[in-house]
């Protein structure tokens, strides 16, 4: 057990730490030494307070099993997430980014409770809301802010952009501009873990305006007839950009919107909660087939930069949700609660990942853009030596590579 | 459904899905299993380690399967022209609907990672017999008979291929493949971009097109002018069993998102074929009849009326150099330039519709490049820009017909 707890600290304070800008991607940076003395190797269990709801299942228990070393991961990559996606508005304000940037800040625990259930044969596929996501499964600060500005560090080499991030070594699979058609991709992910016999399940995301995309209804039906390892999360957030649940979905339960698939709806503000419904859906995956997660959760930003988020929702709306079910405050309570760390070792905590936040952003604004070459690279899988023009048509022509 | 037999034993280490490390830690360059490039040099020509070091986890070379001798010349010296192509040796005499068959068995074979997804694919052996018999021998996992949702099935095969499965996506017709646009366009065709060139789809999308005998506005459908202009696919037409053949093995061992258009009414079309293994080039243009007067340049079904006219035009004494370009995207400059700079002259003759179709990418691209060697305007016979009507004779109109293509050699010949 104790050898357990070690494995999972090491794998995930070399998480936290590689969430801290490990620029060159390599050793983790270890946590202060006097912090290491007050960590006990011990087990938690922890009662979570919201019930689930099943559909055509048993919730499993409200007993969380949990370590000092898991919480305190919890509340450090929580917030660096929540420091990054902050740095982000910053430069979306000045400028640096560009386009279209839909910030994570309030659903952090959605992705950090997903991964202290999954592992790395496991895969996950989200929409545009992804720059967390990327970090959870093991990119770094550095190259989502690269990626954000467009560099040649990002990525994607700058060519992605804020809803194009993947990572290969890490499962990630993007990333995905279109409402909803991340579905069906995630379902092929879980049929690729089914026929290579891969012990792995497939997360695949979205969001409750993509519950309604009759591709999504298309994906779970394939999916139960073959009795793939897919899971279906819905970040039930409420609002789909403008428009309120209630106001685009005839029946706002989307746990059950399965049908014939078991569901179950889970508060996704708590990361403990979000561990235990994805540890276990993960084991009806395996077994059964496909399942539905419905995450209670929140966006504080609107639906992306260019929305206020104010003009379909109170800011007495906003601002209660920060108070009451704030993912990053509920960890932090607990923690002390639990004798865990002290204020002080929080607020550490805390300037430690602010100042690695801060560090990598100011590396990947010194980060160089794309040389031009690189506008047609990778468009095919090797080289056709098909020729393309420039703008005026007369210069001299490269060869797609 | 349980996994069936059809798998054969595939040697990949349990945690290899995506030759990715066992440790997701930051350290996501340098990986136990693999060597992902670090990320400096995963700049433009680099990232072929990154599609090699794919096909190594999962392809051929990991297995120790036999290699066969490949025949990968598959333009036809000027002694071999017309009818037969390619035929050296005995060879056997098959329908194209059987060549394309043969063409996917024998890479289903060849691979573990092939797969087909369709509708009606497997119990049903293809509703134009291309996968008859494979359900029986392969097994329910790699002859995946899905619900009638293009979409969703589309989507499905693009997230398996970014793993390194390799699935061929047949569209009963290739018009219902317009449910899936957006997969194909954006995932399919873009993800490669996108992901800096972490992922590539090696996918195939096939399915016979074009008008047929009284079928209907939608069942006459010509996708070929909707995909050409989405980056990252790769498109060919194939129009005889030997290249049917070639073509499918070719589309299927390429790394490239690839889109095999059939043509509905050629699926009986009979032809020799060699009896060793053999690959066509997927870029390469087919040089069907070397001539000196006029350039055709044809694709699919139109190439047989071509090959129709020629005959005439050939008992008046003219010489066509007919051309089937078969590489829709990216065309096949060099052949055809050549051609160009020999005969001056241009006809294209194609199935698509006048406005945006294949002949209106091709003329454009002729002209810019070989314009000094031109001596009278391109010339392109396309259908009509209308939906193809149910009644026989209106639908005849709609396309182009072996005399008019007389004409119009004609016309252009004469000035």
């Amino acid at each position: 057990m104790a050898s357990q707890v070690w494995r999972r600290t090491s794998k995930l304070l070399q998480q936290s730490a590689s969430l801290a800008g490990a620029s060159t991607r390599q050793a983790a940076v270890p946590l202060s030494n006097a912090f290491h003395q007050k960590i006990f190797s011990r087990d938690l269990t922890i009662d979570i307070p919201t019930p689930f709801k099943a559909h055509k299942c048993d919730p499993p228990s409200l007993s969380v099993e949990t370590s000092p070393e898991e919480l305190m991961g919890f509340f450090k990559t929580m917030y660096s997430m929540r420091r990054m996606e902050i740095a982000a508005d910053s430069l979306y304000k000045t400028k640096f980014i560009r386009g279209f940037c839909h910030l994570y800040d309030g659903q952090e625990a959605v992705c950090v409770g997903m991964e202290a259930a999954l592992t790395p044969k496991d895969c996950i596929i989200t929409a545009y809301r992804d720059h967390c996501t990327h970090l959870g499964r093991g990119g770094t600060i550095y190259e989502v802010f690269a990626e954000l500005m467009g560099r040649i560090d990002g990525c994607s080499l700058g060519k992605g952009g804020s809803m194009h991030m993947y990572n290969k070594a890490g499962g990630f699979f993007g990333g995905n501009g279109i409402v909803g058609a991340q579905t069906p991709l995630g379902a092929g992910l879980a049929f690729a873990q089914k026929y290579l016999k891969v012990d792995g399940v497939t997360m695949a995301l979205y969001g409750d305006g993509a519950a309604n995309q009759g591709q999504l209804f298309e994906a779970m039906n394939i999916s139960a007839l073959w009795d793939l390892p897919v899971i279906y999360v819905c970040e039930n957030n409420h609002y789909g950009m403008g428009t309120a649940e209630w106001r685009s979905a005839k029946s706002p339960e989307y746990y059950k919107r399965g049908d014939y698939v078991p569901g179950l709806k889970v508060d996704g503000m708590d990361c403990l909660a979000v561990k235990q419904a994805v540890a276990y859906a993960k084991t009806h995956a395996l077994a059964k087939g496909p399942f539905v997660l419905e995450f209670d959760t929140y966006r504080y930003h609107g639906h992306s930069m260019s929305d206020p988020g104010s003009t379909y929702r109170t800011r007495d709306e906003i601002s209660g949700v920060r108070q009451e079910r704030d993912p990053i405050e509920r960890i932090r309570k607990l923690l002390i609660a639990q004798e865990i760390a002290t204020v002080a070792d929080l607020k550490n905590v805390e300037k430690e990942a602010k100042k690695a936040v801060d560090d990598a952003l100011a590396k990947a604004k010194e980060s160089p853009q794309p040389p031009l070459e690189e506008l047609w690279s990778n468009v095919y899988a090797k080289s056709l030596d098909a020729e393309v023009y420039g703008a005026d048509r007369k210069e001299v022509t490269v060869k797609l590579t | 459904m349980a996994l069936s037999q059809g798998i054969m034993a595939v040697s990949v280490p349990a945690a290899a899905l995506l030759s990715a490390s066992s440790s997701y830690s930051a350290a996501r360059v340098q990986t136990a299993s693999s060597s992902l490039p670090a990320l400096g040099s995963r700049r433009g020509l680099a990232v072929r380690a990154s599609s090699a070091e794919q096909s190594a986890n999962f392809g051929p070379s990991s297995q120790k399967l036999w290699t066969p001798k490949i025949t990968t010349n598959a333009v036809a010296a000027k002694q071999e022209a017309a009818a037969s192509t390619g035929a050296k040796g005995p060879g056997h005499e098959l329908l194209l609907y059987e060549a394309l068959r043969e063409g996917l068995e024998e890479e289903m074979e060849r691979d573990p990672h092939v797969c087909v997804m369709g509708e009606d694919v497997g119990h049903y052996g293809g509703s134009y017999k291309v996968t008859k018999g494979f359900a029986e021998k392969f097994g329910d996992w790699r002859l995946l008979d899905t619900p009638i949702a293009e979409n969703s099935f589309t989507g499905m095969a693009v997230g398996a291929a970014m793993t390194g499965l390799r699935p061929v996506i047949e569209g009963m017709n290739m018009g219902f493949l317009l449910l899936a646009y957006n997969q194909i366009s954006n995932n399919c065709g873009m993800l490669h971009y996108t992901s800096g060139g972490q992922f590539t789809i090696p996918c195939v999308i096939r399915g016979p097109g074009g008008v047929g005998r009284q079928l209907g506005a939608e069942h006459s459908q010509r996708l070929e002018s909707y995909f050409q202009s989405v980056p990252g696919l790769q498109m060919v037409a194939c129009s005889t069993p030997y290249n049917a053949k070639g073509l499918m093995k070719a589309a299927i061992r390429s790394n490239n998102p690839v889109i095999l258009f059939e043509h509905v009414l050629l699926y009986n079309l009979k032809e020799t074929i060699p009896d060793e293994d053999y690959v066509c080039c997927l870029e390469e243009a087919e040089m069907v009849r070397p001539g000196k007067d006029i350039t055709i340049l044809t694709y699919s079904r139109m190439r047989h009326y071509v090959l129709q006219a020629a005959k005439t035009l050939v008992n008046k004494g003219y010489d066509p150099e007919i051309i089937d370009i078969r590489s829709l995207k990216p065309f096949d400059m060099f052949t055809i330039g050549n051609s160009v700079k020999k005969t001056h002259k241009v006809l294209i003759v194609e199935e698509c519709m006048r406005t945006g179709g294949i002949g209106a990418s091709l003329r454009a691209a002729i002209m810019e490049n070989f314009f000094d060697y031109l001596d009278a305007p391109i010339g392109c016979l396309s259908s009509q820009d209308v939906p193809t009507p149910y009644s026989g004779p209106l639908e005849e109109l709609t396309v182009v017909q072996p005399h008019q293509i007389i004409t119009a050699v004609e016309n252009l010949l004469a000035k």
